[in-house]
């Protein structure tokens, strides 16, 4: 018999909703799940079996008195700890805001609560979003329930920045939870670890209450085990915010009832800059496949050109650490989180205590790379640079648009690597989200679906960009190809 | 033109000055929160979550702080930007919550303008200058820090945190310390009237930065200092006078003047240096990412300019043409916008009452306003905010005048009375009805002169003089309702 803990989110949504089981039994099944595996995966930060409870609780009682039920209504999802949530501990992983209890709770994850959802617990991450392996977590990695095919039981990376994320829906410790993107931590670790996961328009969903990265590419989404799970998901996410001024100010389309895989008439760009020297020949397999099946589904391929490509993930470290390292200067030792106040230490020098003692390397390293080139002397030649590289970018796309509909392409150019592989490395990382990076920059709906396995046994993605609103578009492609990927694999339970 | 020189060792020195000008827009919110602004509140009381940079949280425009500032260009004939941009100024300090200020470096909300001031306010027919506005920017203003709570320890208050503010910055325009005053006043003259500041200087609503730097007359500009946080008029002057005076005595010792951030101390009537241009912070500014480009529609410009009021310069215009006032009456009831708007109220209360238009009676209302209302309110120990100095009891006062139905003296009488005392001020006037009685004048006249025969002959052999005191002592008699001019005309013809 099935699992509920292998059930997904339209399935226990209709599941709770026409009686099958108590919304009560799901959570428990879920909360029991998640601490089993806590110890071996470290997917959480917190855990909250008490929250999602209370919400199943409250989705049965909703449901006894006949009310309405809510889109999310009796689904526990697990929440990236960059959302603030009310009274319960918010850090980014990060040191300098353990123990930080917001006395507030992010519009997105709001959104949730209202339709129903309940919270498992905190997801781990990289932190402040920084990172492509869930490596530079305070909190400990996290392990991807994944391994090689090898024998070799190396612990592989679940991707990153939403490391948390993927390795805990991938792992069934919860049937979808919430990502954020700034230049693939929504897709790459979904293409790492086997599930889907859709980072919108920019500006669908509110950034308000969510611990900012790189304000102008951080867009909330969604991360689940198929197309269906993530359109449902989104649309409770999304909606204009008048707290975010980059808000959309747009109704949120019925994603959902408006899903077909049907690609007729439909034209699906392949861009040929993506196809760099060297790409892992699985990948490129993977990839082929993956036109096949959108060729099968009724659409026409066209080869396009985005020239300005290569200059992508350049534009990229330099724009994001740049707003990364204005947001993070809130974190002072001042108001909340950790302060390291030395014996005798002045203001500056409290501040040079608590930022040391506070971030992690990858952070500072992030932070000392933006300084530099917002610097006096340096702006132009970098940050104003980088900025016309990013319209460039755009009107690539724009003119792309042109000449299709989506656009397709692997999500990352390997599959997962092992724990520990690149952290010497840290270009050979950020090399990882070279495909994601330009959706990013553009603002592009950009989503990951499962592809197959590689020689490895390890899980492989591919991508569909499309245009700016069109989430519609792009689930479509999505469901597509996961009809035609028969995607079923899933992660041996070794822990 | 001002011929203002220091006069140095060497010879004369002119004196280059330009201004910054921080003016706290007057809104209920802050520029990007929702939290209050009101001055004096208890500290940390005025704090949105945005105000203390709490993870996560986001800036929104406030459409009120950014139509205020509109306003104010307006206001100076400036240039309105309709695509404007908000940039970070990035520090760190404990009374900036965010680590950066949100301001606007490279697009500005409002660009070149300009402003005529006057050089003496008690010559508004003098000669006047215009001083350029290169940009008024908004930006949010930082805490304050507390030093005096604690022993060891300092305090943050961040009611100010996030309070939305403009940066009016002039051109290196003025030339003297008269000119520096004269333009701040003007600028707080304008806001004021706006209604987008209130002005308040000794609240820190208003504060000015002072760039002063001094050249031979006709050589390049010379380096400049700026002294921060100036919060008077007078107080720029003095900077402006001292700091002048500072730097042609380094010069003429053979020193170099440094560019660098300074501060006045009124106690000691000087500046002394903060920190220099090596230690200048690298704000590192950039184009807040929070926020979208500021884009303003023909609509919204409309309305900030249909909401104008008249500016001083057009009401003391219209006073002298319009309504027949002097020069300096017409500059002394413009001068702040509270006056205009009390003379107005007075001046349609009075027209409206006697039935005359306003330029009939607006030299009336006008003495009143000026010399004799004041009068009476110093003389009873009142200001003007008493609860009794209504525009009701103004008025009725000034049409009993107007009218003669009392005389000048008789009615600053009364008015002081009234507020000090329970009188019914219209049974009062009509108490006090003056006299056209031709009979009783030549009566009490005729008494009078009779009483003072040596003062009549001293008149008669020439002393003309003496005449007021007839007056004076017939109107004593009468208990001051006599008319005045049937008094003269009485007393001029028995005097002969």
């Amino acid at each position: 018999m099935t699992q509920l803990t292998d059930l997904g989110v339209a399935a226990i949504r209709s599941g709770v909703a026409s009686g099958e089981f108590s919304a009560l039994e799901v959570a428990e099944a879920f909360n029991a799940r998640v601490a089993a595996a806590q110890d071996a995966l470290n997917a959480f930060i917190v855990t909250t079996p008490e929250a999602a409870i209370a919400a199943a609780k409250a989705t049965d009682a909703k449901r006894a008195a006949g009310q309405p039920l809510g889109k999310m209504a009796g689904v526990p999802i697990g929440m990236k700890d960059l959302f603030a949530t009310k009274g319960v501990q918010t850090t980014a992983a990060s040191h300098i805001l353990e123990g930080f209890k917001p006395e507030y709770e992010s519009t997105v994850s709001q959104k949730l609560w209202d339709a129903g959802a309940g919270m498992l617990g905190k997801l781990n991450l990289d932190q402040f979003a920084m990172g492509s392996s869930n490596e530079t977590s305070y909190f400990g990695t996290v392990n991807s329930p994944w391994r090689r095919n090898d024998g070799s039981n190396t612990a592989m990376a679940p991707g990153g920045s939403s490391g948390g994320s993927s390795a805990a829906v991938a792992a069934r410790l919860a049937p979808a939870a919430t990502g954020t993107d700034t230049g693939g931590s929504i897709r790459q670790p979904a293409a790492f670890t086997g599930i889907s996961g859709i980072k919108p328009t920019y500006g669908r969903c509110s950034r308000w209450g969510v611990v900012a990265f790189a304000s102008s590419l951080d867009q909330a989404g969604p991360m689940a085990r198929d197309v269906r799970d993530c359109a449902i998901m989104l649309e409770a996410m999304a909606g204009f915010d008048p707290k975010d001024a980059t808000s959309l100010d747009l109704a949120v389309p019925e994603w959902e009832a408006n899903l077909s895989g049907d690609m007729k008439g439909k034209k699906v760009g392949i861009p040929r800059e993506y196809r760099v020297d060297g790409l892992d020949a699985d990948v490129a397999a993977s990839w082929d496949r993956g036109i096949e099946w959108l060729k099968d589904a009724g659409a026409e391929i066209v080869e396009i050109s985005l020239p300005h490509t290569k200059y992508a993930l350049p534009a990229y470290y330099i724009i994001a650490p740049a707003e990364a390292s204005s947001n993070l200067a809130r974190y002072d030792g001042v108001r909340y989180g950790l302060r390291d106040l030395p014996e005798g230490a002045n203001l500056q020098e409290m501040y040079a205590a608590t930022r040391a003692a506070g971030f992690g390397a990858e952070v500072k390293r992030r932070i000392l790379i933006g300084t530099y080139v917002l610097s006096a002397g340096f702006y132009d030649a970098y940050y104003t640079q980088a900025q016309k590289v990013r319209t460039l970018i755009s009107h690539d796309f724009k003119n792309a648009f042109t000449q299709c509909d989506v656009i397709l392409a692997p999500t990352t150019p390997t599959a997962a690597f092992g724990l520990g592989e690149m952290v010497a490395d840290p270009l050979a990382m950020y090399l990882n989200d070279v495909f994601a990076v330009p959706a990013s920059l553009a603002g592009l709906p950009a989503m990951s679906v499962p592809a197959g396995l590689n020689r490895e046994g390890l899980p492989l993605g591919l991508q569909i960009v499309g245009k700016p609103f069109d989430e519609q578009g792009v689930l479509n492609a999505g469901l597509a190809i996961e009809a035609r990927a028969g995607f079923t694999a899933k992660p041996e339970q070794w822990w | 033109m001002s011929n203002y020189r220091i006069q140095g060792a060497t010879g004369e020195w002119e004196v280059v000055i330009g201004l910054e000008v921080h003016a706290q827009v007057t809104s209920n919110s802050k520029l990007f929160s929702g939290a209050a602004t009101a001055f004096g509140a208890e500290p940390n009381s005025q704090v949105s979550l945005i105000d203390a940079a709490m993870p996560g949280m986001l800036p929104v425009p406030n459409r009120e702080c950014i139509r205020q500032a509109v306003r104010t260009g307006m206001a100076i004939n400036a240039q309105i930007n309709k695509w404007s941009r908000f940039d970070r100024k990035n520090y760190f300090y404990a009374d900036l919550p965010q680590g950066y200020q949100i301001s606007q470096l490279y697009h500005p909300l409002v660009g070149e303008g300009s402003l005529e001031v006057v050089l003496d306010s008690k010559d508004p027919e003098g000669s006047t200058k215009t001083i350029g506005i290169e940009r008024i920017h908004v930006e949010q203003d930082a805490g304050k820090l507390m030093h005096d709570q604690h022993p060891t320890m300092s305090y943050v208050d961040l009611n100010r945190s996030g309070v939305a503010l403009m940066e009016i910055v002039s051109r290196p325009d003025m030339r003297s310390p008269a000119e520096a005053g004269a333009y701040l006043a003007k600028l707080r003259q304008i806001v004021r009237y706006v209604g987008s500041c209130d002005g308040n200087m000794d609240q820190g609503s208003m504060r000015a930065d002072v760039n002063v730097s001094v050249r031979r007359p006709g050589d390049e500009f010379g380096t400049r200092t700026e002294t921060k946080n100036v919060n008077s008029v007078r107080f720029v002057m003095a900077v402006v006078e001292s700091e002048a005076r500072r730097q042609v005595a380094l010069i003429e010792d053979g020193g170099t003047v440094v560019q660098e951030t300074r501060l006045y101390d009124p106690d000691k009537n000087e500046t002394r240096s903060m920190r220099s241009k090596e230690d200048a912070h690298d704000y590192r500014y950039f184009p807040d990412p929070d926020l979208l480009p500021l884009e303003l529609d023909d609509a919204f410009l409309e309305e900030c300019r249909a909401s104008l009021p008249e500016l001083p310069d057009a009401k003391r215009h219209r006073y002298e043409t319009a309504l027949g006032l002097s020069a300096y009456n017409a500059q002394t009831l413009t001068a702040d916008v509270e006056t205009a708007r009390e003379f107005e109220a007075l001046l349609a209360s009075v027209a409206k009452a006697s039935g005359k238009g306003e330029a009939d009676v607006a030299k009336r209302v006008a003495n009143w306003s000026l010399s004799e209302q004041p009068g009476v309110l110093s003389a009873a120990g009142a200001s003007s905010d008493h609860p009794k100095n209504t525009v009701e009891a103004n008025t009725a006062i000034v049409v009993a005048t107007e009218s003669g139905l009392i005389s000048g003296s008789k009615a600053k009488e009364i008015f002081e009375t009234y507020l000090t005392s329970e009188i019914d001020l219209d049974a009062e006037i009509a108490a006090n009805k003056q006299s056209t009685d031709t009979g009783a004048i030549e009566a009490a006249v005729d008494a009078v002169l009779a009483a003072n025969a040596d003062k009549v002959a001293e008149y008669q052999g020439g002393k003309e003089a003496l005449f007021g005191f007839f007056v004076g002592q017939t109107m004593k008699a009468m208990q001051g309702k006599g008319n005045p001019q049937l008094v003269n005309q009485v007393l001029k013809a028995k005097l002969g």
